[in-house]
């Protein structure tokens, strides 16, 4: 049931050569940069609003925490009778997966923002939305990091789940397709290209960037 | 205010009180009025908790007064703005801008082009000796640097009065004599007026003009002083030594009030509290 290594290494690298494993990458990727900026996007304004009013805190703040509990698959279904068993059912759960945890990350660096900043900046004669975008956001940029390396793996994962459910190509559908076809040897390459897209992201990306803001700010 | 001259700064029966659990509410602020001339150096002091850098952020406008008004150049506070430009205790910069960038902040907003801003405060930055660390991030400098960037950066604002919150109380003894005289010296040379808050009685003394001393729960102001600073550079001497006698002794009974209300009966009155030796140094911090 175990295909050899150099069969697998074989399998692999012909699939990236002839495009089999290198378009499944492309249309994965693609899915996830729209369904994460998406997610990202909305995390952020959530964030706001439950930052500014103490009345959408108490009401979507709480309806939030209660859905990041919800894993993203399980509003697979009801994303299929909405959209229909589509690449947009996928872009569905792969926002959903990372809104919510993108959302309660704003909001605590918003919250965050040590009121000495805030003092400064207004009395530099700072307001609106020039104190957002020059005081507020940047003063939570470290939490904003963190929170964008966790939404990046809860849409990852939704993003296989979902390929894997649905149709349309992609990392998960091929995993699909190797499990049909018996060909463990695919199964085992898509597997490996998976665990590798995930370390680059978290190590090169994410931990880079974090590492940078904090040597930036002198933070450790 | 009537009369001829206008007072540049001027407190008129300000009133402030804050939430408190037990209490209900509690009055920190009763009925102040102060007059503050243009280009005078001002000090606040005052045991902890008497209020001082409350009025402080009233004039600020980063709070609103119950009652009362004040006013600067005629022209009543509402709102913070960059004519009152405050030094907080902590430096407060801005980690993820560098040094030029700080200090540039305010001159950006106040909408001047990138080019001028950044001659404007590099000017500002040699005033306060830091020339060669403009591209420096906050964090890469020592605490007395970060005070005198804070420093430039409300200065190069030129603003009509530059509030400093305890500005010094954070730094070691030595950094803040250089920044005594450092200060002195840019006041001289800006002629910008000054409104100081401090527990630290000899700096008040050494530093400003008027010399205003605040009882405490609710703030009142207990009495004020004038004093001859150190022009040529701060040398005390017997008349400063005089003058800050005088207050810590107007400001004993605050101080004993402080002590029976944080401890209660427990705490036993002697007849002389604070500590004096012979050599003039009498507790700086009270």
């Amino acid at each position: 049931m175990f295909p050899s290594l150099s069969q697998v290494l074989l399998t692999l690298y012909t699939g990236l050569v002839n495009g089999q494993i290198a378009i499944a990458i492309y249309t994965s990727m693609g899915r996830l940069l729209i369904g994460f900026t998406i997610a990202t996007v909305l995390g952020l304004f959530l964030g706001y609003l439950i930052w500014r009013s103490k009345l959408v805190e108490d009401t979507l703040g709480f309806l939030i925490t209660a859905l990041q509990s919800i894993p993203s698959i399980v509003w697979f279904p009801l994303a299929i009778i909405w959209f229909g068993l589509n690449d947009f059912s996928i872009l569905f759960i792969v926002a959903i997966g990372a809104t919510w945890t993108m959302t309660i990350s704003a909001t605590s660096g918003f919250k965050n923002v040590p009121k000495l900043y805030q003092r400064v900046a207004k009395t530099l004669g700072s307001s609106g939305f020039h104190f957002l975008r020059t005081v507020i956001l940047p003063a939570s940029v470290p939490q904003i990091i963190s929170g964008l390396r966790i939404a990046w793996a809860f849409s990852w994962r939704a993003l296989m789940a979902g390929e894997l459910l649905g149709a349309g190509g992609g990392l998960g559908h091929l995993l699909e397709m190797g499990r049909s076809l018996g060909q463990m040897d695919l199964v085992i390459s898509v597997m490996i290209i998976i665990g590798v897209i995930g370390t680059i992201m978290d190590n090169l990306v994410f931990l880079r960037l974090e590492r940078r803001v904090q040597k930036k700010w002198g933070i450790s | 205010m009537g009369g001829e001259i206008q007072m540049y700064l001027s407190i008129d029966g300000i009133e402030k009180s804050f939430p408190h659990k037990e209490k209900g509410r509690v009055n920190v602020l009763d009925n102040i009025s102060l007059e503050v001339d243009k280009g005078q150096f001002v000090s606040i002091v005052g045991p902890s908790g008497c209020g001082k850098s409350t009025l402080l952020y009233l004039i600020a406008g980063l709070d609103k007064p119950d009652t009362g008004e004040i006013r600067i150049a005629g022209k009543k506070v509402t709102n913070p703005g960059p004519d009152r430009v405050v030094v907080f205790q902590e430096d407060g910069l801005f980690p993820w801008l560098t040094v030029l960038d700080n200090v540039t902040y305010g001159l950006r907003l106040k909408g001047l082009p990138k080019k001028q801003a950044d001659d404007k405060a590099k000017e500002m930055l040699k005033m306060v000796h830091l020339s060669n660390f403009i591209d420096a991030y906050p964090h890469q400098l020592s605490g007395g640097m970060k005070q005198r960037v804070a420093i430039a950066r409300a200065l190069v604002m030129e603003p009509a009065i530059l509030l400093m919150d305890e500005p010094f109380a954070a730094l070691d003894e030595q950094t803040r004599m250089v920044l005594h005289n450092e200060l002195l010296e840019i006041w001289q040379k800006t002629k910008v007026t000054i409104f100081f808050v401090t527990h630290n009685i000899r700096e008040a003394v050494l530093l400003s003009e008027k010399i205003v001393v605040f009882e405490t729960r609710p703030g009142k102001i207990k009495e004020i002083y004038f004093s001859k600073t150190m022009k040529d550079g701060i040398m005390p001497n017997d008349a400063t030594f005089h003058l800050e006698k005088q207050i810590l002794a107007s400001l004993q009974g605050e101080i004993e009030k402080v002590l029976r209300e944080e401890m209660g009966d427990d705490y036993n009155f002697k007849a002389d509290p604070l500590h004096r030796d012979s050599s003039g140094d009498m507790g700086s911090h009270i």
